[in-house]
């Protein structure tokens, strides 16, 4: 007898006569897919619970006991067992399941969208009866009824595998889905008038073995032979890997790539819907220039005017023409692939030698908060028995897959959740600990937290709270996810916040970006002070000095004061490179004067925003599956962009713009490709080391640049103090929802309605202070500011707080900031009613 | 508007106090919620979903998985003939048969005055007493015609007391006194459940 506390690491299985290595305890189907023999199933899914529904994958093993019929997704692996998956009696049993699975199937393949692509369909040619012996009545549903805005049901066609029900409850926590009657009449629907308003609706179509599931985007647009792919990624902050599809020049789908280190193949509905808007009737497809009638270039001119690029750029040329580089701006660039945004800098920095270069809107974290702390991989939060420690806004609405992976970590991997979000989040109901800091007050939290020092009450939480949620921090490995969760509170507290948790042995944070990549932005030097590779301008003039002939002499300005110069007039050239500062800056009308107020503003863009309509001059950029490059997440993790159609009319990629306008002002930056850029960068940066192009390109993976410590972290020296809110007030949480009047949601047909009206929400409890109808308009003052808004009840809002989403239609909780403050106190006068 | 009324909803929170995790109440609920209106309603199965916490599509997938729970509206009194092989040989179509002539309405439907309606169920295990029925899930055996016309009087009449209307489970409500309940204090003190922990689900 071995040991029973050693681990048995490795054991050997025979299967189909071959002995196999496999994990202990691994999933048998899994393990015969890792030897290389293929299991047919349906239910199956390696990124959910297994049920055994389907009883596709049933095969014969021997366990020492003689053989039996077993389905190899319900069994572990153990020492010696024997498996065959090719005998007479499995084929038999295959051939019998699927003629069950057959027995209500309508068989209409050739008006389905999933025929071509349908396992049921193939795995009946492989394994399944030739014949029917069912002359019997199938049963009738009411065919394709939809289950949400974007997803159709076809109940006669599912074979009731629970992949889509299982993946609702399991993986994101929306049951909205559910098995109803039973026996012969079961079937997958929502509860009456009750559609399933998931974030993550999409994959359900993705996972479903079947063509019962189908999206609207993409119902009978195309077959699957007639699809064209390329494996990609998308550029939000997490970049989550993609395969994009398309047909005749058009892309018609996206599906999620399963890569172990990111999305496991999931996507929310705005990513894998937002494809849409990359097509729409509205994308920018010439350049734009101001001007008045007869498409008249016209300085001054009341609209914008169709153009050719040697006529805008020669607007633009010599708008730059010997022009003070203190005078030149550039904001934005998160949109961009890294090998943009490196041509972008180069241009700015390395040739018009201007430094007021970034990337941030005001509302992202500082540079030295995202490029200096000791970083952690989303793997690497999810080992058994970590503490997550989330000082960040739902992640269920901004960030789609970490909230699936942190879900999953809760759930299933051992890991504990300490919560320390504005609101209850989507994950709140998973966490070991969810607590609701006031705005402003997660220093002092976060110090108490850490330091075992606990006061009877700090931020509106009990010491007794506080206590409870100090204990997890012992003992267990710390990661801190942190974010800007609201733009209600200053970045200070954040930071106090994080000095805090420093405290720690070993604790390693995962800040995030509110834009696509901002962390490349930040890598390709896009911020002032930097330049690519995590240089900064004193460190980094010697490595690039021979190749960038015009360093800037002294570090820019941030944003604000880009801004605010803009609008004082102190800037010539103004560039918004993928950048709307007036829907997107905290200050609306700094943003806008400054636009106003700058000599030329040009715009690189795809969509016409409010800032883009504001311009002189308007690029047309080409969008993310029109370009080669890579992208960089949260994590630093580099993975492949890759062109999949062409774009639009006379539009370019975002590099080729700056290498033209380089050209015309007499320098030459020597890009003509992404390759050209990566071979460049690579060759200076020693972040990004010796990185070839192919090095990550076959890599589901990607690959991580690690370079902590280069540009330090700036911890606080004096913690904020606390700023108890008064009896009369509330303290503001400006959020941000999935869906909102972003450009993308709102270009894409899928997702324009889902974005909902502007409302305060408040919980129960201060509602009744109130004393009035839900849905009233009241007016909402902070300082001299105020908007006008409807009340909604919605109970994840702590007391004493009041939560609005930024960037819906309606009132604009921007317009309630203050100048300088750290967090925004509010009243709610319910007798005004404008 | 068919919502848990206040006095049921004082006896849901009281059901719902009883067990250890809110959940577990949900089908003592649906009996309430059938109980109160005779089906379980649309707007019911809402209402419990607040209060177990849980959505209405889980309500319903519990709710519809079960045969006794009627989404659709019954009788005052659901009348199920049996006709399992026992009393299929005994008459148990002649009973079916006269329960269609003689109440004037078909398999499934309900009487013009909302008190009856009847319908031809599998075995109900009772093969010694064949045919027999079951008026609201109470037995009564060895049915011929006339007994059935006596027992559709009786209950027109309201002589026959001890059958109480559809959806009621039982004349006397359960009363679980307080040490006897699990409750959700004392899970935390005994040992906990694997699944619980599993399934993070408190």
């Amino acid at each position: 007898m071995s040991n029973p506390s050693e681990e048995i690491d490795e054991v050997s299985v025979i299967i189909d006569g071959q002995e196999v290595h496999v994990k202990a305890g691994e999933i048998l189907i899994d393990a015969c897919e890792s030897a290389g023999v293929d299991i047919p199933r349906f239910c199956y899914h390696k990124r959910m619970s297994q049920v055994g529904m389907c009883r596709m994958c049933i095969v014969e093993v021997d366990t020492g006991r003689g053989s039996s019929l077993q389905p190899s997704c319900m069994m572990n692996v153990s020492e010696g067992m024997v498996v065959d998956t090719q005998s007479e009696l499995t084929k038999k049993v295959q051939d019998g399941v699927l003629e069950f699975l057959l027995l209500n199937h309508p068989l209409d393949c050739p008006v389905c969208d999933k025929g071509g692509e349908c396992p049921l369909q193939d795995q009946t040619m492989a394994y399944g009866p030739g014949e029917t012996r069912f002359v019997e009545e199938k049963r009738h549903f009411e065919k394709p009824i939809p289950i949400n805005e974007n997803v159709f049901l076809d109940r006669e066609r599912c074979i009731l595998c629970d992949r889509c029900t299982r993946f609702a409850d399991e993986v994101v926590g929306d049951p909205l889905i559910q098995f109803i009657d039973r026996g012969n009449s079961t079937q997958v629907n929502t509860f009456p008038e009750d559609p399933f308003a998931s974030y993550f609706s999409g994959n359900i179509v993705q996972i479903c073995p079947v063509g019962a599931l189908t999206a609207k985007s993409y119902r009978f647009k195309a077959r699957p032979w007639d699809l064209e792919e390329i494996e990609s990624t998308y550029p939000n902050p997490l970049g989550d890997r993609i395969v994009v599809q398309s047909s005749r020049d058009q892309v018609l789908r996206l599906q999620g790539l399963d890569s172990e280190a990111v999305n496991w193949g999931w996507l929310s509905d705005k990513d894998r819907f937002s494809f849409e808007a990359f097509q729409s009737e509205y994308r920018l497809d010439s350049p734009l220039v101001r001007g008045g009638g007869l498409n008249k270039a016209e300085k001054g001119g009341a609209g914008l005017v169709a153009s050719s690029w040697a006529g805008a750029l020669s607007i633009v040329t010599d708008s730059l023409k010997d022009v003070n580089p203190d005078r030149v701006a550039f904001l934005g660039g998160a949109r961009l692939t890294n090998e943009s945004q490196y041509a972008w800098t180069k241009l700015a920095k390395g040739v018009l030698g201007t430094d007021h270069v970034s990337a941030d809107l005001g509302d992202e974290l500082p540079a030295h908060v995202l490029l200096g702390l000791p970083r952690a991989t989303i793997s690497e939060l999810c080992q058994p028995n970590n503490t997550i420690v989330l000082l960040t806004s739902d992640l269920k609405e901004e960030y789609g897959t970490l909230f699936i992976r942190l879900r999953h970590a809760a759930k299933a991997q051992g890991v504990n959740i300490v919560e320390l979000s504005p609101t209850r989040t989507g994950l709140s109901n998973v966490a070991a600990v969810s607590l609701h800091p006031l705005p402003g007050e997660i220093g002092n939290v976060a110090e108490a937290l850490v330091t075992g020092d606990i006061p009877r009450e700090v931020g509106g939480i009990t010491g007794e709270e506080i206590a409870n949620a100090h204990e997890y921090l012992q003992n267990s490995n710390v990661f801190v996810v942190v974010n800007r969760s609201s733009i209600g509170q200053s970045t200070t507290p954040i930071i106090d916040a994080i000095t805090s948790f420093q405290k720690l042995d070993n604790c390693r944070f995962l800040p995030l970006v509110r834009r696509g990549n901002t962390m490349g932005a930040l890598d390709m030097g896009m911020s002032p002070g930097l330049l690519p590779g995590r240089n900064t301008l004193s460190s980094g003039s010697a490595v690039f000095s021979d190749i960038w002939p015009n360093l800037p002499a002294k570090e820019g300005a941030d944003t604000k004061q880009i801004l605010q110069n803009a609008a004082d007039g102190k800037i010539d050239t103004l560039f918004l490179i993928g950048a709307d500062p007036i829907s997107d800056f905290p200050d609306r009308s700094l943003a806008k004067s400054a636009i106003q107020n700058a000599g030329t503003v040009v715009s690189v863009d795809l969509f016409v925003t409010p800032s883009v309509y504001e311009s002189d001059v308007v690029l047309p950029a080409a969008s993310f599956l029109e370009v080669n490059g890579s992208h960089t997440n949260v994590e630093g993790r580099i993975t492949p962009i890759r062109q999949k159609v062409t774009a639009p009319g006379t539009s370019r990629p975002d590099w080729m713009i700056a290498s033209e306008i380089a050209y015309l002002l007499g320098h030459n930056l020597n890009i003509d490709t992404p390759e050209d850029v990566w071979n460049e960068m690579t060759s200076r940066s020693a972040v990004h080391g010796n990185l070839g192009y192919p090095h990550f390109d076959n890599d589901q993976n990607g690959h991580l640049i690690t370079a902590t410590g280069r540009i330090p972290f700036l911890p606080s020296q004096e913690r904020l103090e606390s700023r108890p809110v008064d009896s009369y007030a509330m303290r503001l949480i400006i959020g941000k929802r999935m869906f909102d009047h972003g450009t993308i949601t709102q270009m894409s047909a899928s997702l324009r309605s889902l974005a909902e009206a502007s409302q305060l929400r408040i919980n129960q409890y201060d509602f009744e202070r109130l004393g009035i109808d839900e849905g009233t308009k009241v007016q909402v003052t902070s300082g001299d500011r105020d908007i006008s808004v409807t009340v909604k009840i919605d109970d994840r809002v702590p007391r004493s707080c009041a939560l609005i989403y930024a960037n819906l239609d309606g009132a604009d909780p921007r317009e309630l900031l203050n100048e300088g403050s750290h967090s925004i106190d509010i009243r709610i006068d319910p007798t005004v009613r404008a | 508007m068919s919502r848990l009324n206040e006095e049921n909803l004082r006896i849901a929170r009281q059901i719902i106090s009883a067990y250890p995790k809110k959940k577990s109440a949900l089908i003592p609920l649906l009996h309430l919620a059938q109980e109160q209106n005779g089906l379980v309603t649309n707007e019911a199965m809402t209402h419990i979903a607040e209060l177990v916490d849980v959505t209405p599509a889980e309500v319903l997938g519990t709710c519809s998985f079960y045969e006794m729970f009627k989404r659709h509206p019954v009788g005052e009194y659901q009348i199920n003939i049996c006709h399992g092989i026992s009393c299929h040989l005994l008459g148990a179509e002649d009973v079916l048969e006269h329960a269609e002539s003689s109440l004037g309405v078909k398999e499934g439907e309900i009487t013009q005055d909302g008190k009856f309606s009847f319908e031809g169920v599998e075995c109900i295990a009772a093969c010694t007493e064949a045919p027999c029925l079951q008026v609201n899930y109470r037995y009564i055996n060895k049915v011929n015609a006339d007994e059935f016309d006596q027992l559709i009087d009786d209950l027109r009449n309201e002589t026959k007391t001890e059958i109480p209307k559809h959806g009621t489970l039982a004349n006397t409500r359960q009363k679980i006194p307080a040490n006897k309940a699990a409750g959700p204090a004392q899970v935390e003190e005994s040992s906990r459940p694997i699944w619980l922990k599993r399934n993070k689900e408190e």
